[in-house]
């Protein structure tokens, strides 16, 4: 492991001074992603900065009626509160599906939604891979595919060689909640304090697949807010892994009906929590049959470009999210 | 680049130096010389290296030494404090929840967390209902300890263990 500084500064306000004044800075919150980084090599920081004790670790009532979650937060600690499991089942139960009790109990609310992708390429720091080190190229395209992406890909096997290219899924199951929940996030940065509504927190690759967040070097996660739901309304998160527990989703859904509106994220099939909007679209007002659900789903799968990779490919992910679509507003018809 | 820390371990404390890419896990077993938990993968992957941290059960490698200064640690020697085996323990004895033993600390403070967790309310994902208090079923147990691997394969008898200590009938 590379040598690295170590601070932990006594605010907020100095913690974004010391990253934003050391380009080779990074955050340090429950660990559980970045300290494996530093040991793979993958991250090679030369200040570490420890913000755990710096954020808020309590969950607020919100005077809309909706929850504010500071960022020290604990995943456990979230998925514990008694009016997220009420209000928000989908989060409760996206947060129960990710990784173990022992994993859980480090991991924060700020940190989960900036873990980085599991793509075995970007972790193996002897293969190219543009998100480890832009312009390298990327593995993932003539290699395992399972766990990769089939939307907001420009096509089925782009271009090994071109710096843009990145077939890495996000792995957070939080992160597919709380896109659903239309979630905001709390920023301070050197600039100051900002909000960024949490559908936009994450990018596709673009022409940068180091980046997979918006937010600017420095720029520190303090809160999520979790905006109230109308009475009646029902959510619920459905992954599919290929084992029972303690494994990255396949694919995985998020779903909210509230009155006429349904908010549908899909999770193991993009770079980013992806909101399909298109079915969200088409299911508006209407009834939620499940011809009417496969039907929203697959117009929104339209767009897909399965990869073919080495070990099969991931074409199987359309049918599958698809009729893990169909099963979780199943659910909440029910 | 080193530090300073002071860690409560097994209610004992002490002041060591760490370089600042120690692991907690390191510091406790090549600094303090507290070789109960595991290295097993380095990678958070395996559970061998299960404390508690702060009262609640966490991963040993994946947490930094620096990071933890002032924390207090229970490791699963720290359980048998008198020389009395801790209820999990001698569940883990009872019912011969372990083969070659090496990944028997982690699952120990693992179980341990697992019955604080369970006694305070909180669900997980193997609970029929998210707002009703869990119980002690084989189910609940095997999706609790999930993180705790086991190359021998003892998890026939570990979930039993786990549920006889936790008062449940197994």
């Amino acid at each position: 492991m590379k040598d690295f500084a170590f601070a932990r500064p006594g605010s907020v306000a100095e913690a974004v001074r010391d990253v934003a004044a050391e380009p080779g800075a990074v955050f340090l919150a429950g660990g559980t992603n970045l300290v494996d980084h530093l040991r793979l090599g993958v991250a090679r920081p030369e200040l570490v900065v420890d913000v755990r004790r710096l954020t808020s670790r309590e969950v607020l009532d919100t005077e809309d009626g909706g929850l504010r979650v500071g960022a020290a937060v604990t995943n456990s600690e979230l998925a514990a509160d008694r009016r997220v499991r009420e209000r928000y089942p989908v989060l409760a139960q996206a947060l129960l599906a990710g990784a173990t009790g022992q994993l859980r109990n480090l991991a924060t609310t700020g940190g989960n939604p900036l873990q980085r992708t599991r793509c075995v390429y970007f972790q193996d720091v002897t293969t190219p891979c543009n998100k480890r080190e832009p312009g390298s190229g990327c593995s993932a395209v003539n290699g395992y595919t399972r766990y990769h992406a089939i939307l907001g890909v420009p096509s089925a096997m782009p271009d090994p060689s071109a710096p843009e290219t990145c077939i890495a899924t996000h792995p957070s199951d939080m992160a597919i909640a709380l896109a659903a929940l239309d979630a905001v996030v709390h920023v301070v940065g050197p600039a100051g304090e900002r909000t960024v509504p949490f559908g936009e927190l994450h990018r596709l690759p673009g022409d940068d697949p180091s980046r997979d967040t918006v937010l600017e070097h420095g720029e520190l996660i303090t809160a999520i807010d979790l905006p109230p739901l109308p009475a009646g309304a029902r959510s619920a998160y459905r992954k599919v892994r290929d084992r029972a527990s303690y494994a990255f989703a396949l694919v995985s859904v998020a779903a909210v009906v509230a009155g006429k509106d349904v908010r549908i994220a899909l999770g193991g099939v993009a770079h980013k929590p992806w909101r399909a909007t298109r079915a969200e679209e088409l299911l508006r007002g209407g009834e939620l049959t499940e011809h009417a659900v496969r039907h929203a789903v697959e117009v929104e799968l339209t767009a897909a470009q399965p990869q073919p990779g080495i070990d099969g490919g991931n074409g199987f992910k359309i049918p599958l999210v698809t009729r893990t679509a169909v099963a979780t507003l199943r659910d909440l018809e029910a | 680049m080193d530090a300073e820390v002071t860690l409560t371990v097994d209610g004992t404390e002490h002041r060591v130096r760490v370089d600042t890419r120690t692991s907690l896990l390191d510091a406790l077993r090549e600094r303090i010389g507290n070789t109960s938990p595991k290295k097993g993968c380095d990678h958070g992957q395996c559970g061998a290296c299960t404390v508690l941290l702060d009262g609640d059960r966490a991963l040993t490698c994946l947490a930094l030494a620096v990071a933890h200064d002032g924390a207090e640690i229970t490791t699963a020697d720290g359980l048998a404090a008198d020389g009395e085996l801790h209820p999990v323990q001698q569940a883990f004895l009872d019912r011969d929840a372990f083969q070659c033993g090496y990944c028997t600390p982690g699952q120990v403070c693992s179980a341990v967390g697992v019955l604080e967790e369970v006694r305070r309310g909180w669900p997980s994902h193997a609970s029929p209902d998210l707002t009703a208090d869990p119980e002690l079923s084989h189910d609940e147990v095997a999706e609790r300890m999930s993180g705790n691997l086991c190359r021998c394969a003892a998890y026939v008898n570990i979930v039993p263990a786990v549920q006889q200590a936790g008062g449940a009938q197994a």
